[in-house]
């Protein structure tokens, strides 16, 4: 189908981006790789795009005081062949080539992903399993939001109709972090049936900080906190066991609750053998 | 709705026209400039039949609005083909019989393109890898990765 007429405006700055924002209905446009299918199936009537993709320094990684901050319209492409990113965030590296297709990757942007919040999104269950921060920009000025408080409900996040997600913030990876990745998708380049994104920090034998965030089971990213508490004791099967208790993932058109659940398990046992594996 | 008034660079041609925003990069490549080499398919980013360069990078010219593109470059298959750089990759296209409709075909070539220019002799999973979000409903893919990786080894072997 083609989209319902909109009006189209290039925002100049983000201080710009806010400006236009305050027209009722108003948008921003990104990567456009979501928003413009969900335009062509005419899901969604704004009544004006602001294209943030000519703001420049947006598009910057950079690393400062012990963390990596990734300018929102980091492509994620660009992510993908970033030096920095793999060293300072291994997890995000790890999970970007599950993100679509390459031709996706090359015009779908990092602050995109994090401000569609899709369940099923690989890039805000590893914000979350970071424990990173978003930086946004509205009419107010500047703010910044832990990513535990970010993500709110299904496609709901923290940032209101006039803000703008101009970064995000990840704490730089050390000797010690430890961090883990997978996920069950039926064809390479979709979305996950179940995904699990992984941090934790290695003392000695054991892991501390454990942060298990799971992904397409639920309306939100998930955490699992009892499981998270045993890995942290070393019992691996109280861990799997716990998921019952901490996931309970609805029926979608990917698989049932159940079959979710069973999934979980089996990507945490994966999950937990690379935890315990030094980066090379 | 107001329609704005664009500049870009098409095949190393500069164009200019007035474009309504909500008209996608593919519409206005097909129905404005006629050139139908770019294909529509299912209009929301899954099938690949529309992927044209934008500033050298294969993208969706579904997921594009041509209102995007003012001030940038785009390269389709019509200026691929005609450029000549792109020969070798159709002629195994045609040797090993790696399309039949054709419809995917324009597309499929700007991104095997896309991959080869990496250098190299990518692997069968890395061209699978690369070709997954193009879809194919006619030659069940095995000979577009055979015309692909051939094309990857001569080139490889007349740079070495
Ligand atoms: C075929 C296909 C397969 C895909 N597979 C996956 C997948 O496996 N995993 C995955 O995670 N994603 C997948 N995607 C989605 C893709 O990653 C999108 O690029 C991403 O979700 C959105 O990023 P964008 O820059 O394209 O944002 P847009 O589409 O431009 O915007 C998306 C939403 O976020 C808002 N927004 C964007 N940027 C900002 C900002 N800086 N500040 C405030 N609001 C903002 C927009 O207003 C809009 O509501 C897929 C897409 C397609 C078409
Ligand atoms: S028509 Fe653009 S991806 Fe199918
Ligand atoms: S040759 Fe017919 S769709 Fe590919």
């Amino acid at each position: 189908m083609k989209p319902a007429p909109f009006d189209y405006a290039r925002a100049r700055s983000v201080e710009h981006a806010v400006e236009l924002l305050g027209r009722e209905g108003a948008r921003v446009l990104a990567g456009g790789q979501s928003l413009i299918a969900t335009l062509n199936m005419r899901l969604s009537h704004p009544s004006l795009l602001v294209d943030i993709n000519e703001v420049t320094g947006l598009d910057r990684i950079a690393r400062r005081n012990g963390h990596i901050e990734i300018g929102a319209l980091v492509r994620h492409v660009q992510a993908e062949r970033s030096a920095e990113i793999a060293q300072t965030a291994p997890l995000v590296a790890r999970a970007l080539p599950h993100i679509g297709h390459p031709a996706i990757r090359n015009r779908g942007t990092i602050g995109g992903s994090i401000a569609f919040a899709d369940p099923a999104a690989e890039l805000p269950a590893c914000l979350l399993a970071l424990d990173g921060e978003v930086e946004i920009a509205g009419p107010a000025g500047k703010r910044t939001v832990k990513a535990d408080d970010f993500f709110q409900g299904l496609f709901e996040t923290a940032l209101g109709p006039r803000d703008v997600l101009i970064a995000i913030r990840l704490p730089a990876a050390t000797h010690d972090t430890r961090v883990g990745f997978a996920e069950l998708a039926r064809r390479h380049g979709d979305y996950a049936m179940v995904g699990l994104a992984a941090a934790a920090r290695a003392n000695g034998t054991k892991l501390t900080d454990v942060r298990l965030v799971f992904f397409g089971v639920g309306s939100t990213p998930v955490r699992a906190r009892d499981a998270e508490a045993a890995l942290a004791a070393g019992d691996l099967e109280a861990g799997v066991k716990a998921l019952a208790r901490n996931l309970d993932p609805p029926d979608d058109v990917q698989a049932t609750g159940a079959v979710k659940k069973h999934l979980a398990g089996v990507l945490l046992r994966r999950v937990a053998r690379q935890l315990t594996e030094a980066p090379q | 709705m107001t329609a704005h008034e664009i500049t870009l660079t098409v095949n190393g041609e500069e164009v200019r026209e007035a474009v309504e925003p909500r008209t996608t990069l593919v519409d206005f490549l097909r129905d404005t400039l006629g050139l139908t080499g770019s294909h529509v398919g299912c209009e929301h980013g899954v099938c690949g039949a529309c992927s044209v360069r934008l500033d050298g990078a294969v993208v969706r010219g579904c997921l594009t609005l041509a209102v995007q593109c003012d001030g940038h470059k785009v390269e389709t298959i019509e200026g691929a083909s005609d450029s000549g750089a792109i020969a070798d990759l159709q002629e195994a296209f045609r040797t090993r019989n790696a399309l039949q409709c054709g419809y995917c075909t324009p597309a499929m070539l700007l991104t095997a393109a896309e991959l080869l220019a990496g250098g190299g002799v990518p692997s069968r999973a890395a061209i699978r890898e690369h070709l997954s979000g193009n879809y194919c409903r006619c030659t069940g893919y095995h000979a577009i990765i055979d015309a692909v990786e051939a094309v990857a080894r001569v080139r490889a072997g007349a740079t070495s």
